[in-house]
């Protein structure tokens, strides 16, 4: 009872999804904080030893529900045996990844159970609040901290009254950290007889998924270029520089939509957050709507020809150049210096 | 027996181009800076409406959106477009909906329009971000939802296939009617306004906007009575209050911050060889390359 659930989703080879991964990792934190439980759902199909991933994230039980039928995902099988679980279990927070199933479950969960629900938070804490109107106190809520208004404003959002306190949170925002390899939860087969006809109307025809060929988002390294890199030729110079630092290359939205790169490598709010040891940010203004996909790298350096573009603010370095100029000085530096 | 289709459709600041004066000085958001537009996926959620219409012989395409009396204009702009009708949902009561009492009040005018076949909204409004309000007006009306579709493929009288665009591919899938379909950025474009329907709908006005207006439509009213835009209140709708507006919403705002930035110690260099080497030095030094 008034336990902390993360639905976890699960990709074509039956393994966690990184973003539900994550929320187990941030959920075992509020779950301690608040002194707690940690419980995980799985719906799917052949998930025999699913478990063995899902522990050692410290979850202390797993709900699994294993039918030929629940893979792959559809909205009203899944949200129904949620619901009927959240009914009976009364969780305190439940949350889902901000992704194309999270985003289709989790609302329609929340209306069922009334309650309220926090899309794309980057942030999650707990306090405090006193509701002046009503003079009641309210302790250890969830602070649901999301980007609104195209990224423009950051809004805290606080569900006093109504449970699970939901929220979805986007893939990268939350760091993947194994609590401990021998934790040991236990498992709750759940209740497949609340599954009526009416939850299979909709039927899957056909399927196309691809596995994502860059991955932008675990990359120690990330070199970005934006619409100032000029062209798809352009963009060598920085495939160059990746090459040899052994990084990726990510991209503003404005150079995706230039044709430059592919959109996999976008960052930003519409695109994948990173949080790389080093950015090195290639004629990229810095608009709220990519900082907010970036702005947790560790070192930031900036190559920009104007030195009022905002990203210069939040750069540890800030190369007042061109780009074409910059690169291959760096790339002459660094192949006749490291070992 | 006509197929009736209802889009859901909201008019909403251009967020887009938010300039320095879009922030009022205690942090929120001074909308009156910012131009109210048609939120852009409904008008591709409009599209998808058209197209079926296109097909089917008997085919009605209803707007309805929930807003201020200026919203009337979304619903005059739809229908420049190709939609038949509208209907304005406004109430001092609704202020301060979040997505669970907007999906309520949504679902009550829907269902004043039954029986309905199909229900198309966009995905995501582009102010409140969520892309919550579909999915939860299908619960609220208990029918099946098909999130981020990007094309009708074929529709009839009792089902729909579907294809939908997600982050890491596509899918087909096929429901029976009626559903919700919220439609994602990647469907078709909308149609320009066609000049017949400007001219024939520009002087259709709800209640309010006629009361507003200096001249006197009555004759005009009467004579071609497709002008007349309804409006739709609390009253009309048998809503239950408690359900609406800021008493029906579970989610509280308890802050809201103006995106700043924190502007760190930014050393200036340029591309001479002693600055990029030096800095190539240190990146080699603290081991964060190499
Ligand atoms: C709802 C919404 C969501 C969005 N989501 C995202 C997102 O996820 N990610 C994202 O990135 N954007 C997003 N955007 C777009 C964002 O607002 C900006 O338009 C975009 O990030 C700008 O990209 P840019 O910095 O590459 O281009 P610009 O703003 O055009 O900047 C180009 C920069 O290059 C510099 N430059 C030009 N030539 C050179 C040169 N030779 N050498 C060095 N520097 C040079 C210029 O000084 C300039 O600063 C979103 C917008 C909205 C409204
Ligand atoms: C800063 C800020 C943060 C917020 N965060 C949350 C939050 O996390 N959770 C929450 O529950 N509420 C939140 N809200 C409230 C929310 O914006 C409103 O409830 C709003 O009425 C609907 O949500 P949306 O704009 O996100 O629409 P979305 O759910 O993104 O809209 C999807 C589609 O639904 C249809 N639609 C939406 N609204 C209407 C309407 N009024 N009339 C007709 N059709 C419509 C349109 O087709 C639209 O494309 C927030 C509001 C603000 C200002």
């Amino acid at each position: 009872m008034n336990n902390i659930f993360v639905y976890c989703e699960i990709t074509d080879d039956r393994t966690i999804a990184d973003v539900s991964l994550e929320l187990l990792s941030k959920g075992r934190k509020l779950a301690e904080e608040l002194q707690v439980k940690l419980e995980a759902i799985v719906i799917g199909h052949d998930l025999k030893g699913i478990e063995k991933q899902i522990f050692p994230y410290g979850v202390d039980r797993v709900h699994i529900a294993d039918d030929a039928r629940l893979f792959p995902y559809t909205t009203l099988p899944h949200a129904t045996l949620i619901i009927d679980l959240f009914a009976k279990e009364k969780p305190e927070v439940a949350l889902f990844g901000a992704t194309s199933v999270g985003r289709d479950i989790a609302p329609r969960i929340a209306s069922a159970m009334r309650c309220g629900l926090t899309a794309d938070c980057t942030s999650l804490e707990i306090g405090d609040h006193f509701e002046n109107k009503t003079q009641t106190a309210y302790k250890n809520l969830l602070y649901q901290i999301r980007p609104a208004f195209g990224g423009n404003i950051i809004a805290t959002i606080i569900n006093p009254e109504t449970r699970p306190q939901m929220a979805t949170v986007r893939e990268g925002v939350m760091k993947k950290e194994v609590y401990d390899d021998n934790y040991k939860g236990t498992v709750h087969k759940v209740d497949l007889s609340v599954l009526t006809e009416d939850d299979f109307v909709v039927e899957i025809i056909e399927r196309h998924m691809e596995q994502s060929k860059v991955n932008i988002k675990n990359a120690q390294v990330i070199i970005a270029g934006g619409y100032g890199v000029g062209s798809r030729e352009n963009f060598k110079l920085l495939y160059d520089l990746a090459e040899v630092l052994g990084a990726q290359v990510g991209a503003s939205r404005a150079a995706v939509d230039a044709g430059f790169v592919e959109h996999e490598r976008q960052i930003g709010q519409t695109g994948v957050t990173v949080r790389p040891k080093l950015y090195i940010a290639c004629g990229i203004s810095g608009a709220v709507q990519h900082r907010a996909g970036m702005d947790q790298s560790a070192q930031i350096i900036s190559i920009n020809t104007d030195i009022n573009a905002p990203i210069n603010h939040i750069a540890d370095y800030s190369i007042i150049d061109n780009i074409a100029d910059v690169l291959p000085k760096m790339i002459k530096y660094y192949k006749a210096n490291s070992k | 027996m006509s197929f009736k289709i209802i889009v859901l459709a909201k008019q909403v600041p251009d967020t887009r181009n938010v300039g320095k004066d879009a922030m009022k000085a205690d942090g929120t958001v001074n909308r009156a800076a910012l131009p109210a537009i048609f939120n852009p996926e409904d008008l591709n959620a409009l599209e998808l409406a058209l197209r079926i219409k296109d097909k089917l012989v008997d085919c009605e395409v209803i707007i309805l959106t929930m807003g201020p009396f200026r919203a009337a204009e979304i619903i005059r702009e739809a229908m420049y477009r190709g939609a038949d009708r509208g209907y304005l949902i406004t109430d001092r009561k609704f202020a301060g909906s979040d997505t669970l009492a907007t999906s309520y009040t949504l679902s009550l005018a829907v269902k004043k329009l039954e029986p309905y076949n199909l229900i198309l909204s966009g995905r995501q409004a582009i102010d409140g971000d969520t892309a919550q309000v579909g999915p939860q007006t299908a619960e609220k009306l208990n029918i099946p939802q098909i999130t981020y579709a990007e094309e009708i493929i074929d529709v009839n009288s009792t089902h729909i296939t579907v294809k939908r665009r997600l982050e890491r591919g596509v899918e087909v899938v096929k429901s029976k009617l009626p559903v919700a379909v919220t439609v994602h950025s990647s469907a078709p474009a909308c149609r320009q306004r066609v000049t017949k329907l400007l001219m024939k709908y520009k002087h259709s006005r709800t209640i309010t906007e006629l009361q507003n207006e200096t001249k006197d439509y009555t004759e005009l009213y009467s004579l071609r009575p497709y002008l007349q835009l309804e409006e739709w209140t609390v009253d009309d709708l048998h809503a239950d209050v408690e359900k609406l507006g800021l008493s029906g919403s579970p989610t509280k705002v308890k802050k809201i911050e103006n995106v700043v930035f924190q502007s760190k110690d930014s050393k200036v260099l340029t591309s001479s060889d002693a600055d990029i080497d030096g800095l190539m030095k240190e990146l080699l030094g603290s081991h964060v390359i190499g």
